[in-house]
């Protein structure tokens, strides 16, 4: 099924690196190559094979090569694509807008609100409506953190309110309201079918709603929050994977400040 | 087969003081009861459907004691007490009840004697159709066979229960012994069981009677085609655990996670209510012939799978316990545990291993559930692929009874179709290539295995003891399982929980209690 081990295709195509036009890459610049798999409602046959292939050139892709189908039952198969794509984005033109303030360590954060603030920051936090993965915020919060990154619970400058899993956004904003948090982190694992969109927007209309929205640093994090999207939501700021307690107490220690805050 | 020398004096100990813990929380257990285990028993005497408002009548009658003040009395009192006074089928007397036309606590009462003997009669025609499912289950199997241990089992988990169906055909087509139908998010925090086919859901599909009985056809029709028998796994935990479970056994389910630890830690259900609920649950299933399955390898997501081995350890012991007294054989019960170690740990695999064979040798008929690796998944697939290769090779290895398939894309999102066939051909490939080597290769004495499965061999039993000494109520609130700390007196349905009083009667129990010998 596949071409071999040895490509005998041509490659006179331009083989310098371009920022504007930057095509993706498998053993030679601008060759355009690219993996895909996929599954097509279609029974294991010569002509499902040929509607991937088909597919495949739609989606932009030259020369598909179906390297592997595998028979799924029920009438649907598998397929695994190789080819190139005809593609390029001009990377000269990219802005990702990003968290920006400088990450401290625990210490600098404990440091930094002494100083600056002058009495302990609070930070609640909780995994809301229907979420029940509490693995993101208590890599932030709880103590141990995750990956050698102490989680906010051990910072001696920040008092610290988990309010764990499945928590209604009612819930959450009374306890802030409560114990006049500074700060309120929301978690949301589970995105299936973007259910996290009409949550995390039902929490900024509360707290709107209840008056403390300049008063209270709005911070939301998970697998795929982005910053701009957290932005788009009305939140202060979006935390993605491979996010720690340090990014987000700086953050939040900074904000304040900025805002005047104490 | 594989083996390790364990201190059998520690199992015995271990063993015996989560003994003592069951039996200390079972004198809790018999004086109480909760609403979920009044409207199972309003299910098993047969009431079904919803009112107007789409509100299940099971919940309707119960409430309608409740608010007349006489919960204590249970269910069975004033349901059979109305049977004999209005000569109305109990379905008949909750939709009296329903529209507001009978008032059952007000009704003239029979004798206790009178009412306890038409109790059991009421009750013998359910308790007759669950055992009928049974033998249909056990001829099946017998009939048409069924796969290899470790059984496989993927998920399915589109919303859409029709949607399921493909879902679950295709994956028994590709070689899975068990499907599971995810719940919809959330599904466990409500004290109602939602009515009918469902089509809508996030992250699964509710569990219903309806759903139950539409996948039980489907799997049937497949097991028949592909000459296994395949059975079909549903979630039996939350607010409505034992209607769950009695929902399960009239439509034929074969397994049901059935575990109020995970409840108590991880939804936040007050564990009074819950332990409660669990019994009676487990009545069910043990009777109705399910394999429930434990949830102890959840611990292993929030807390260090290395650091906290030794407390999956224990409540395994502590899950054997409760199953035991709610009648449970020992081949229904899948204890579980996890593959969940950081894969950057140096001999790291070894550390599973040593986990998996001892819980193997420590509960040797048990259908082990061995959960995939969940926590160290990136949206890295390729790498996601080997972890899972890993962890199939731990359990071909030491013999786990279900093998509850990992996904490369575990990170990412439910699974796709093809991301469960990938998984399938991943374990069959292990699973026969490897098929021996447990039996091949001897563990080194005094090695790393063995000096690990002994260090959380004695750690858990060391746990037990105190466990036994403080009650399993104050472990809770100590946050020892899973890292987290739960009150006795917070959480979700304890307003549901109540002491019973003397005309209370569940004639369920003594006729189940005792699982499939109970004949």
């Amino acid at each position: 099924m596949s071409s071999g081990l040895y490509s005998m295709e041509k490659k006179d195509f331009d083989k310098t690196f371009d920022k504007t036009r930057v095509k993706a890459y498998g053993d030679t610049m601008n060759d355009g190559k690219v993996q895909l798999s996929f599954t097509l409602p279609l029974p294991y046959s010569d002509e499902a094979k040929e509607a991937a292939r088909q597919l495949a050139l739609k989606m932009g892709i030259e020369e598909p090569n179906v390297t592997y189908m595998m028979d799924l039952g029920v009438g649907y198969t598998f397929f695994v694509v190789y080819g190139s794509c005809i593609h390029s984005v001009d990377a000269t033109k990219i802005v990702v807008p990003k968290v920006e303030t400088n990450t401290m360590s625990m210490d600098e954060v404990d440091e930094y609100i002494r100083k600056n603030i002058g009495r302990k920051v609070v930070v609640v936090g909780a995994c809301t409506g229907t979420d029940a993965h509490t693995v993101g915020i208590d890599a932030i919060m709880n103590m141990k953190g995750y990956a050698g990154h102490y989680g906010l619970e051990r910072y001696q400058m920040i008092e610290v309110y988990n309010l764990g899993s499945q928590v209604p956004n009612e819930v959450l904003v009374a306890k802030a309201i409560e114990v006049n948090a500074d700060a309120i982190l929301v978690s949301q694992v589970v995105t299936q079918k973007n259910v996290h969109i009409p949550n995390m927007t039902e929490l900024v209309e509360l707290v709107e709603a209840e008056g403390i929205r300049d008063r209270v640093i709005l911070v939301a994090g998970g697998p795929r929050i982005s910053h701009e999207l957290a932005k788009e939501l009305g939140y202060d700021a979006g935390f993605g994977a491979g996010s720690f307690a340090e990014d987000v107490a700086s953050f939040i220690v900074q904000e304040m400040v900025a805002r005047g805050i104490k | 087969m594989a083996y390790i020398h364990l201190n059998e004096e520690l199992i015995k100990r271990a063993r015996e003081a989560a003994r003592n813990i069951a039996v200390d929380t079972q004198k809790f257990i018999d004086v109480h009861s909760t609403v979920a285990i009044e409207r199972t028993i309003a299910r098993l005497y047969g009431i079904d459907g919803v009112d107007e408002n789409g509100v299940p009548l099971p919940n309707r009658i119960v409430e309608h004691i409740k608010e007349n003040g006489a919960l204590e009395d249970g269910l069975t009192y004033y349901l059979v007490n109305a049977v004999l006074e209005t000569n109305l089928s109990p379905q008949e007397i909750a939709e009296e009840v329903a529209k507001g036309n009978l008032n059952i606590v007000k009704l003239n009462k029979h004798s206790i004697e009178e009412i306890q003997k038409k109790a059991y009669e009421l009750a013998y025609p359910m308790v007759e159709r669950i055992k009928s499912n049974r033998r249909t289950r056990e001829e099946m199997i017998n009939k048409i066979g069924e796969g290899d241990k470790p059984y496989l089992y993927v998920i399915v988990a589109t919303g859409n229960i029709y949607e399921d169906v493909v879902q679950a055909q295709s994956a028994a087509k590709q070689g899975a012994d068990i499907i599971a139908v995810i719940r919809t998010t959330g599904q466990s925090l409500l004290d109602y069981v939602p009515y009918g086919a469902t089509t809508e859901g996030f992250g699964g599909t509710y569990a219903t009677q309806e759903n139950f009985r539409i996948m039980r056809k489907a799997l049937d029709e497949v097991s028949y085609e592909v000459g296994r028998y395949i059975r079909l796994c549903n979630y039996c935990s939350g607010l409505c655990m034992p209607e769950i479970a009695a929902m399960g056994a009239m439509e034929r389910l074969d397994v049901m996670l059935n575990d109020a630890l995970y409840g108590i830690l991880f939804r936040d259900i007050n564990m009074q209510r819950t332990i409660v609920d669990q019994f009676f649950s487990r009545v069910i299933n043990g009777f109705a012939g399910v394999i429930i399955n434990t949830g102890e390898d959840n611990y292993l997501t929030t807390a260090d799978a290395v650091e906290a081995a030794h407390t999956v350890l224990a409540s395994q012991f502590i899950n054997e316990q409760f199953a035991k007294m709610a009648g449970i054989p020992e081949e229904q019960m899948g204890l579980g545990h996890a593959f969940e170690m950081n894969p950057d740990l140096k001999d790291g695999f070894l550390l599973e291993l040593a986990q998996a064979q001892m819980a193997r040798q420590i509960f040797p008929k048990a259908p082990l559930k061995y959960m995939p690796p969940t926590k160290f998944m990136t949206g890295n697939i390729f790498k996601g692929h080997i972890q899972d290769a890993l962890f199939n090779v731990v359990s071909i290895w030491t013999h786990q009874g279900i093998q509850l398939l990992g996904m490369l894309t575990e990170a990412i999102h439910t699974p796709f179709i093809s991301d469960r066939a990938l998984s399938i051909e991943n374990a069959r490939y292990i699973f026969n290539n490897m098929k021996s080597i447990g039996d091949e290769i001897e563990f080194k004495r005094g090695g790393i295995v063995e000096r690990r499965a002994n260090e959380v061999l004695n750690k858990a039993t060391m746990l037990l003891e105190e466990i036994e000494r403080e009650g399993l109520f104050t472990t809770l609130e100590k946050g020892i399982f899973a890292d987290i700390k739960r009150s006795r007196y917070a959480g979700r349905g304890l307003d549901g929980v109540f002491t019973k009083g003397e005309n209370y009667i569940n004639a369920f129990i003594p006729l189940m209690l005792g699982g499939a010998d109970n004949e």
